[in-house]
């Protein structure tokens, strides 16, 4: 097993590119463009076929990927190509307050758009009437776990050799005390005025998940997007470099 | 204009090529790009890019011999499992021809068998065959599972590694290839064929590895006979001890 971590670097940019109205730093001390120090491990389960670790800020995420292997329940079967089935569920010790365990609305609703962002990056055609099983678990949360979960799945279907149009990123941007910002941690989400998780191929650029929720100018709307865009770059550059590591390179 | 060198490690989305080249297998092709769609290593022959995927599931092509275990017992044919997205079948008829007896006397659930794919079609049905030589059912022995893009590694150049390993341990080694290896020999030489195979698994993509397989073979072969002297040594130490005791 081979960790790689990233933060120096992310820190240094152009400034031109983007403008703020103040650049002060934030409660955590990073730049308004600036990710949490980020490490990213793919294959460390035996069992899964495919499988990732992730780390951003205080977020540890555990990805599973299984298969493509055989479908049983026929409804759902479709004879030209495969299924992604997605499953994102907390730990009851992953936040502050105890978690119940189980499916909850929020967790369902994670678990359908991270399927939702992973697929259009993935070839289903090549293996008909099969199904390809994401498991996410969050094993501690600070702050944009469905990111982290859909950015550590991707690794997973990576490490698990299912062929893919391009590698899937994801990254949240949104306002905390009156600044436009970059990977909001748990704090500046639940005190800020708004929140832009996005999912998208760092090739193409094609988004594949955008949600946003709290208020937004149109011209912060562009600007959030811009930083979220860019944060989905360096992490895409980390997936990358987390699966080459795997075999020594 | 190529943009990876021959045998990189590349990774899902990376751009292999611009322009002039044509996509192989684990590539796709995008605007003039050749991408590629695996974690792999790049091989390039003239204008042709391909990626061998470094992990991947069996996908079952007529002709193939693979090692099935038996899941269910039907009507007329048994189910296979063949370590594969699409389950196999056996049918009945494979075995009997036109003679009519129970399929449970034959072969009963938790058989396991090598088979030949005999033909799959459109809607992923994979009907296996025992008609060839060779083929059957495996008593004793052990399994080891491996991805099955790694079996041509394993079996070497005109099988010069599984020779190889076959000599040194006096086992018998059937190779399927979805990736399932059969294995029955002594115990403890099984136990390095086991050994030896998984570095194989795990070290696939590297250069020069049928010379590091032959020293590994070795050391661990010694190991084995030294290993049976120092126990030896030790239990007579016991003994010794125990004596000393007593008196």
């Amino acid at each position: 097993m081979i960790i790689i971590l990233t933060s120096k670097s992310i820190g240094n940019n152009d400034k031109g590119t983007l403008t703020t109205s103040s650049t002060k730093k934030r409660r955590d001390g990073r730049d308004f463009d600036e990710l949490r120090p980020l490490k990213i491990e793919a294959g460390v389960l035996e069992r899964a076929d495919g499988s990732a670790y992730l780390e951003i800020g205080d977020n540890k995420v555990l990805a599973a990927v299984y298969g493509p292997r055989e479908l049983h329940v026929r409804r759902l079967l479709k004879p030209n190509m495969a299924i992604l089935r997605c499953r994102y569920n907390m730990a009851p010790f992953s936040v502050e307050d105890r978690k119940r365990p189980g499916p909850d609305r929020r967790s369902v609703e994670i678990s359908k758009l991270t399927a939702e962002a992973l697929n259009p990056a993935v070839f289903l055609e090549k293996f008909p009437r099969s199904t390809i099983d994401v498991f996410i678990e969050v094993l501690q949360a600070e702050g944009g776990t469905r990111c982290a979960g859909i950015t550590a799945a991707s690794v997973a279907l990576a490490d698990a050799g299912i062929p893919m149009r391009d590698m899937v990123a994801a990254c949240a941007a949104g306002k905390s005390d009156g600044q436009v910002i970059m990977d909001l941690s748990e704090w500046e989400d639940k005190e800020g005025e708004a929140d832009l998780p996005i999912a998208m191929m760092p090739r193409t650029g094609d988004i594949t998940l955008l949600q946003m929720d709290g208020h937004l100018t149109s011209d912060e709307f562009e600007q959030a997007l811009d930083l979220a865009i860019k944060g989905c770059q360096i992490i895409g550059e980390e997936q990358k470099n987390a699966i080459k590591n795997r075999y020594g390179d | 204009m190529l943009l990876v060198e021959d045998k990189q490690i590349v990774v899902p989305g990376e751009i292999l090529a611009e322009g002039d080249y044509h996509s192989g297998r684990g590539t796709f092709k995008e605007e003039e790009k050749v991408c590629s769609s695996l974690v792999g290593l790049v091989a390039v022959r003239d204008k042709k890019i391909s990626v061998i995927p470094l992990q991947s599931k069996y996908i079952p092509k007529r002709g193939d011999v693979v090692i099935g275990e038996i899941t269910d017992i039907r009507f007329s044919m048994w189910n296979l499992d063949i370590n594969s997205p699409y389950s196999g079948i056996l049918p009945a008829a494979e075995v009997f021809g036109k003679e009519k007896r129970e399929l449970n006397r034959a072969f009963d659930v938790g058989d396991v068998l090598f088979l030949r794919v005999v033909d799959v079609d459109e809607v992923k049905k994979v009907k296996l065959g025992l008609k060839g030589r060779g083929l059957g059912k495996f008593r004793g022995g052990i399994l080891i599972h491996i991805t099955p893009t790694k079996v041509p590694r394993l079996i070497g150049k005109k099988g010069s590694m599984i020779n190889m390993i076959k000599d040194q341990t006096r086992c018998e080694v059937v190779v399927g290839q979805n990736g399932i290896v059969w294995v029955k020999g002594k115990p403890e030489m099984e136990r390095v064929v086991q050994k030896v195979v998984k570095t194989i698994e795990e070290e696939a993509h590297t250069s020069g590895l049928t010379d590091r397989i032959r020293d590994m073979l070795m050391e661990l072969l010694e190991e084995g006979t030294e290993k049976t002297e120092t126990e030896e040594t030790s239990k007579k130490e016991e003994e010794d001890f125990k004596e000393e005791l007593i008196q």
